[in-house]
């Protein structure tokens, strides 16, 4: 894929830190691939993408975490092929994690000054100087009512997160890298903090700010970086963007026509849901999920798909709203319990949801329809091999036998491993939460295929995907969510990357409001 | 869908050897058991009375309990979580069936009180742990000074003199061979195909491995854990069973460093302390080696201090190999 050509970004000041061809791969997979990226001094540049697009591992390169496999990183005059974290301090470069990393027993003083406190010769630590100084440091970041006295534990995420700024800038740094630093905070401290970034640009600092909310991105950016699939789309001047073609540019535009999509024979409902919500996570969702159909369910990080999902299957229950199941309704409030009901759910994350990676293909394939291959309490594990070997070849996945360990796959077979679990419970109703996520093309289609295979033979299938070309290749009908509301229901005749792309970026709802 | 056609014929075969797959499902349990004979034979031609009757008895009789103990433990161990109680409970259950015995009871309600006793006592913990949240090792440690305290407290540490005769099952010998033998070879053989082949002995392997994924597969973790530590409890009680009724007096304390003894019978024997993997075949046999081991020193006239030493370098030793192990597996 080649990136959109730029326009030349002619800058009169030299950049505080350049990446140049900035590759690198974790265990085979490259998840940057050949990524050009500079700050500048005094502006705020807003770096984007969604989950799995290489944003951290990009932040985690220029602060020294991870050394690159290829490129080169110039930090002021010197240019290195690795930095580490050594370098990063010297160079001027503090980054804001999003797990703050404080000493929740320590003062917001000591905080700060931790690793590089001001002494009094035979290393004594200056107290009052220590004190002083703090004081300066959230003074200027406009923070007179923090205690420099006050044990970082007892503080508010915002208030630990201004310690965490005035600790960066107690290394005079230059650049300062911010990991989501609104996830957590309320609107009154989202301000606040957006303040804070303002202050220090006007001083000077380069600002890399991480997020995924856009309006806090065209409030406070002077340009956007979106990086997709570990590789650069694009650099842009904030000017030149709207939040809808930066969506377009998070998640892709091209429609692989190569969607192996058959012909949907789509029948009687199965699962109806009205108003349901779960706390403050989602509310007011109501669809309906037919025999034979792909469901897809698109929106942005954080706008509340996996959550309808995971309420669904009864890890997290509704709080409000009803489920209803052939006419029927339920009360989901265990996995268990809907599981029994026919619902399967592929989670997002293989890893934590998914598999036991110490057990082989056949004992995580018959894991949740043990039943089926036991006789009484004792499992047959002639069947039990069977049934994975006939999985294996259903799903094609590439394995030595039943008996290989799931830690030894590669991630595409992980997945079908995952799904053959699923399928072995004969589900009505399979929830697949970003399918095809890290792994390869050609595992990625031969999943595709599978799919439609299922929905073909009366399976409803909802699909929550992150990719717009998976969406719109897939999908029968689209709904979209935006913070945590269903926004949209759009026919798959017209759905396209502008009308889905507008209702994830929340157009929808702002034209209802 | 339809169910996968059982009929079809996979379009692979199993490429390994049955002997290959043996190895690499078993391969702690073979190493144990090839150190025990190689001990045997080594130990045995520098004293060959070393192999006498009476010591092999000593050795594998005299320890049976702390096997049966590590049955339980391993379960325990192979959810993920620990006790580190056990040898207190095992002290308080010791003491209780002791004074039933002596106070005239039937001996059969002296022998099987303890196993009650204890699933109950493990029982609680296993609900805090599962229920409460709490980390295991914090709450067995509570229940260590809980248990230990009460006990010194209520008995002073007195021993248990005149005990009925009848009651010293372990010193019965069935069909030529000690009691504990039996209980031993019988409960490890029967908790291992029960771990293996049942519903619930994979589930706690799955829970052990990764808890997230079997929730989300309908296990009922918390509910799992709690009848793991039930069950592990009631193994404590067999335990008792044997070790209060070998010898003619039962002394109301804590035996000392019994729960490490324990702990490390399971995890030398191949049942990661990360949870998910693991035989009580292991520990059982990891039991014995150090039973032979501690023997052995006395017949090569090597100190018995250096016993512990031992052991905690085969405890280093078997975590490192552990370690590495699983970092070729899940190399990708």
């Amino acid at each position: 894929m080649t990136p959109p050509v730029m326009p030349p970004v002619t800058s009169p000041v030299t950049p505080l830190v350049s990446l140049a061809g900035v590759s690198k791969s974790f265990a085979g997979v490259r998840v940057l691939k050949d990524v050009d990226f500079d700050v500048l001094p005094g502006e705020v540049h807003a770096l984007l993408g969604e989950n799995g697009a290489g944003k951290s591992t990009l932040i985690k390169v220029i602060a020294g975490v991870h050394a690159p496999d290829g490129g080169t990183i110039t930090i002021g005059e010197r240019e290195l092929a690795a930095v580490t974290p050594r370098d990063a301090v010297e160079g001027g470069i503090a980054t804001v994690y999003q797990e703050l990393l404080l000493f929740p027993e320590l003062s917001v003083a000591e905080n700060v000054f931790l690793g590089h406190a001001p002494t009094r010769g035979l290393g004594r630590l200056d107290w009052t100087q220590m004190r002083r100084r703090a004081r300066q440091l959230l003074d200027s970041l406009d923070s007179h009512d923090l205690d420099v006295d006050a044990k970082v534990g007892t503080l508010s995420v915002a208030n630990r997160q201004r310690v965490e700024i005035a600790k960066a800038l107690s290394q005079n740094a230059r650049v300062l890298i911010m990991d989501e630093p609104t996830a957590a905070l309320a609107d009154a401290d989202v301000r606040r903090l957006m303040d804070v970034v303002r202050r220090l640009r006007a001083r000077g600092v380069g600002i890399v700010y991480v997020s995924h909310k856009l309006p806090e991105i065209f409030e406070l950016a002077d340009r956007v970086t979106v990086l997709r699939d570990g590789a650069l789309i694009g650099t842009k001047p904030i000017a030149e963007v709207t939040e809808q073609s930066l969506v377009a540019m998070m998640v892709g535009r091209e429609i692989d026509h190569l969607f192996p999509k058959p012909e949907p024979a789509i029948r009687e409902t199965v699962l109806k849901v009205e108003g349901l919500a779960c706390g403050d996570r989602f509310r007011d969702v109501s669809f309906e999920l037919r025999r034979g159909e792909i469901l897809g369910m698109a929106g942005l990080v954080g706008s509340g798909r996996t959550e309808v999902a995971l309420t669904i299957f009864g890890i997290t229950p509704a709080t409000a709203g009803t489920i209803e199941l052939e006419g029927r309704p339920v009360a989901i409030t265990s996995p268990r319990h809907a599981c029994d009901l026919g619902i399967a759910y592929v989670p997002e994350d293989r890893g934590l949801q998914g598999l036991v990676r110490p057990m082989t293909i056949a004992q995580n394939v018959s894991m949740a329809s043990l039943r089926k291959v036991a006789t009484g309490i004792f499992i047959r594990f002639a069947d039990e091999a069977l049934r994975a070997a006939a999985s294996i070849k259903q799903l094609g996945t590439r394995a030595r036998g039943p008996d290989q360990v799931v830690g030894q796959l590669s991630g595409g077979n992980q997945q079908k491993v995952v799904l053959g679990k699923w399928l072995e419970t004969n589900p009505r109703i399979l929830i697949m939460d970003e399918p095809t996520r890290g792994i390869d093309v050609g595992a990625k289609s031969e999943i595709h295929a599978l799919m439609g295979r299922l929905a073909q033979e009366g399976m409803a299938i909802l699909m929550i995907s992150s990719e717009l070309p998976e969406v719109l290749g897939m999908s029968d009908r689209v709904l979209v969510m935006h913070a945590g509301r269903l926004v949209a229901a759009i026919d798959r005749a017209d759905a396209n990357p502008e009308s889905v792309g507008a209702a994830m970026a929340g157009a929808a709802a702002q034209e209802a409001a | 869908m339809a169910a996968p056609d059982l009929h079809a014929a996979p379009d692979f075969h199993p490429k390994r050897s049955l002997a290959a797959r043996i190895v690499s499902a078993y391969g702690q349990e073979i190493v144990i058991a090839a150190a025990i004979v190689a001990l045997f034979v080594v130990v045995s031609t520098i004293n060959p009375r070393f192999l006498g009757t009476n010591n092999l008895n000593t050795i594998i009789a005299g320890n049976a309990y702390i096997a049966v103990a590590a049955i339980g433990m391993s379960m325990v161990i192979i959810t993920g979580q620990i006790d580190v109680s056990v040898g207190a409970l095992i002290g308080v259950l010791a003491t209780i069936s002791g004074n039933l015995a002596v106070s005239g009871a039937p001996v059969w309600i002296a022998w099987i009180a303890p196993v009650f006793i204890g699933a109950a006592i493990s029982g609680v913990t296993g609900a805090l742990v599962a229920y409460g949240r709490l980390p295991s090792i914090v709450v067995t440690l509570g229940m260590l000074s809980i248990l230990k305290g009460g006990l010194v407290s209520v008995t002073g540490g007195a021993w248990i003199n005149h005990l009925p005769p009848a009651f010293q099952l372990a010193q019965q010998r069935w069909l030529g061979l000690p009691v504990p033998i039996w209980f031993m070879v019988a409960l490890t053989l029967l908790a291992f195909l029960w771990m293996r082949n049942t519903a619930f002995g994979r589930s706690l392997y799955a829970i052990g491995g990764n808890p997230e994924a079997a929730r989300a597969a309908g296990i009922p973790v918390e509910r799992r854990i709690v009848q793991t530590f039930m069950i592990h409890g009631a193994f404590a009680g067999i335990a008792t069973m044997i070790f209060a009724t070998q010898l003619r007096v039962i002394q109301s304390t804590v035996p000392p460093n019994l729960e490490l003894t324990i702990i490390t019978a399971s995890v030398i024997g191949g049942v990661s302390i990360l949870g998910g993997t693991g035989t009580v075949i292991g520990s059982t046999l990891a039991a014995i080696l150090f039973a032979a081991i501690g023997s052995a020193m006395i017949f090569v006239n090597v100190s018995a201090y250096w016993l512990r030493a031992v052991i905690g370098f085969l405890i280093l030793v078997t975590v490192l190999v552990d370690m590495a192990r699983r970092n070729r597996e899940f190399r990708q």
